[in-house]
């Protein structure tokens, strides 16, 4: 498939969504909602995984500040609730990448599974002080977001808060696909494959790794913003481990380094979650099964599957040429 | 081809007393180098003898435990790779260190935009850049790569692999290029191909070798150095460490 024809086949799932959903009923139009916000928290996931190969698993930090914000602003100082919101999304992702700019710092300096846990240290000391600061985040109850904003929308309305937050994860979509597909992104694709090369081709890798870093921390922060309003209540649940560890299974479910992948793992994963608890109490194994399964036949994830798809038929069919095809498309997940 | 073309030329690159040491080993000792502009030189010296250390010091991948390194007169001893690699400086590398999941062209591209302001930018696809992209179809060509721009590197051949090294050293329009064994692991016929693609190079270029293929050793620099347990034991025109009974007993005549 050409790139122009990947760029409209995503924009016609993305119109599809917008005018399917709205006509479904209200249970599906919160899951896909809740799906879209953890979509922008998985994409910026995906910016470190995927395209420079950091595995974060701190990224629900961010997530909690602009969550947390949010929540603060609106529950003591009624801000946010009007126009002032869109201030408050500017103010959640600048939270989220400041952050993200002082934890990067720490993280950066390290690769590979000690990333993973400085990432995962640090992302627990938001968490601890999300539950023991009382009088600010209210501890274990959290604090509650009653109302939603109306600016002339009134985002009370569900269809009409998921409209927004559709635009707001289409927005974020098309930004992180320039970025990735922009000379700073395609740098991120080397240092991925080989860092030590890039430094000899005059890369300064560390400000590069640092800046994708930040930048996911900003959209970590949108996604939180997104979410507060979304979930009504934010509580030291919300920054808790499992959302980072979440957020990067959807990646990996998706197919890591595609973006797409990452919005289709957030959907699958929210699907499962909600139609199956309902079903059976043992979703969570279903859940468990799944990523098990993708891991060990789709190491590309779901993105990768035509690919795996054709690798598949060309060497059943034994013709050398064929074969060759399979192998060039099988190296061409990404 | 000839070494020091010019009396009162700035050398590109001077080690003054180089030494390296991990723990109790002395990987380096003294290594004191000068390469002036268009110079063909080459270090050779049995496994172990230091020299893609010496190579790591020079590029700055390892620091140095003492002494100096000089960069088209600019002492750069402390200075980090990237910041080395903007002055003018090249490498390859002795195992092949290529992007394997990127395509050709991508390779070549990515090394093009190292010293590029615009490296940074965000706003645009990088295949709106005119320019880095003529570049990168003017290099391929010159290597003869431009009908395979767009396979990805880990289905090339090896010998193919090891001259797009070479292209990517070249991508940054260095002054100097150091070359880690070029021709490891490549048959006669390539490395004989590997050398007439150094020999074409722009006379130019300083290049600094480091080579096992004799062959290619005596057809492309003018001058050799012997490294032996971390130091120079002796420099000298091919026909020079060719006779030399030093030479000749610590390397061509230990195996």
């Amino acid at each position: 498939m050409t790139q122009t024809m990947k760029i409209v086949s995503v924009a016609a799932v993305l119109v599809v969504l917008a005018v399917i959903v709205p006509h479904s009923s209200s249970f599906v139009v919160l899951l896909t909602t809740r799906a879209m916000c953890f979509a922008i928290l998985a994409m910026s996931v995906d910016l470190l995984l995927g395209f420079t190969g950091l595995s974060s698993m701190g990224q629900a930090a961010y997530f909690g500040v602009g969550a947390y914000l949010t929540a603060i602003l609106a529950a003591k100082f009624h801000f946010g609730l009007g126009w002032d919101f869109w201030l408050v999304v500017l103010m959640g992702m600048a939270i989220g990448a400041a952050l993200a700019a002082l934890f990067g710092l720490f993280a950066i300096r390290a690769s590979g599974v000690y990333f993973l846990m400085i990432t995962l240290a640090l992302g627990q000391c938001v968490w601890g002080l999300a539950y023991r600061w009382n009088s600010l985040t209210g501890g274990d109850n959290g604090i509650n977001v009653t109302n939603r904003p109306n600016f002339g929308l009134d985002l009370t309305n569900e269809r009409t808060f998921f409209f927004l937050v559709f635009a707001f994860f289409a927005a974020s979509l098309i930004l992180l696909y320039i970025l990735v597909r922009s000379p700073f992104g395609r740098s991120l694709e080397g240092i991925r494959e080989r860092e030590l090369r890039m430094q000899i081709l005059g890369y300064n890798t560390w400000l590069h790794k640092y800046i994708a870093f930040i930048i996911a921390g900003a959209f970590g922060g949108l996604a939180g913003v997104l979410w507060a309003h979304t979930n009504g209540l934010i509580s030291p649940e919300t920054v808790v481990l499992t959302t980072s560890v979440d957020s990067l299974l959807m990646v990996v479910l998706g197919g890591a380094g595609t973006l797409v992948g990452a919005a289709i793992g957030s959907g699958i994963v929210f699907a499962l979650r909600e139609y199956l608890s309902t079903l059976v109490p043992w979703w969570q194994y279903a859940l468990g099964g799944v990523y098990v399964l993708t891991i060990l036949y789709l190491p590309t994830g779901l993105m990768g599957f035509p690919a795996r798809l054709r690798q598949i038929r060309g060497a059943s069919t034994k013709n050398p040429s064929k074969s060759g095809d399979a192998k060039k498309l099988a190296s061409a997940p990404s | 081809m000839t070494s020091a073309s010019a009396i009162g030329d700035a050398p590109v690159l001077e080690l003054k007393g180089l030494c390296k040491s991990f723990g109790g080993l002395q990987a380096t000792r003294n290594v004191t180098l000068r390469v002036m502009p268009g110079d063909r030189q080459a270090i050779i010296g049995p496994n172990g003898a230091g020299k893609t250390t010496l190579f790591n010091l020079i590029t700055g991948i390892f620091p140095v435990t003492s002494g100096q390194v000089l960069l088209f007169g600019q002492d750069v001893t402390s200075w980090p790779s990237h910041q080395r690699t903007a002055l003018g400086m090249a490498r390859t590398f002795q195992v092949t260190s290529l992007f394997p999941k990127l395509t050709v062209l991508d390779n070549v591209l990515l090394a093009i935009k190292g010293l590029r302001r615009s490296k940074f930018v965000m706003w645009r696809f990088l295949s709106s850049y005119k320019d880095v992209y003529d570049k990168a179809y003017q290099l391929l060509e010159n290597a003869g790569f431009l009908d395979r721009k767009d396979a990805e590197v880990r289905n090339l051949s090896h010998g193919e692999q090891r001259q797009l090294e070479i292209v990517l050293g070249l991508a940054s329009d260095p002054k100097i290029l150091l070359l880690d064994e070029p021709a490891a692991g490549l048959s006669s016929g390539e490395s004989t191909e590997m050398a007439e693609f150094l020999m074409k190079l722009d006379p130019g270029l300083a290049i600094l070798l480091i080579e096992h293929d004799m062959d290619v050793v005596f057809d492309v620099a003018s001058q050799i150095s012997v490294l032996h347990f971390g130091e120079i034991l002796e420099t000298g025109t091919s026909q020079q460490i060719h006779s030399s009974a030093k030479v000749q007993e610590i390397y061509l005549g230990t195996d």
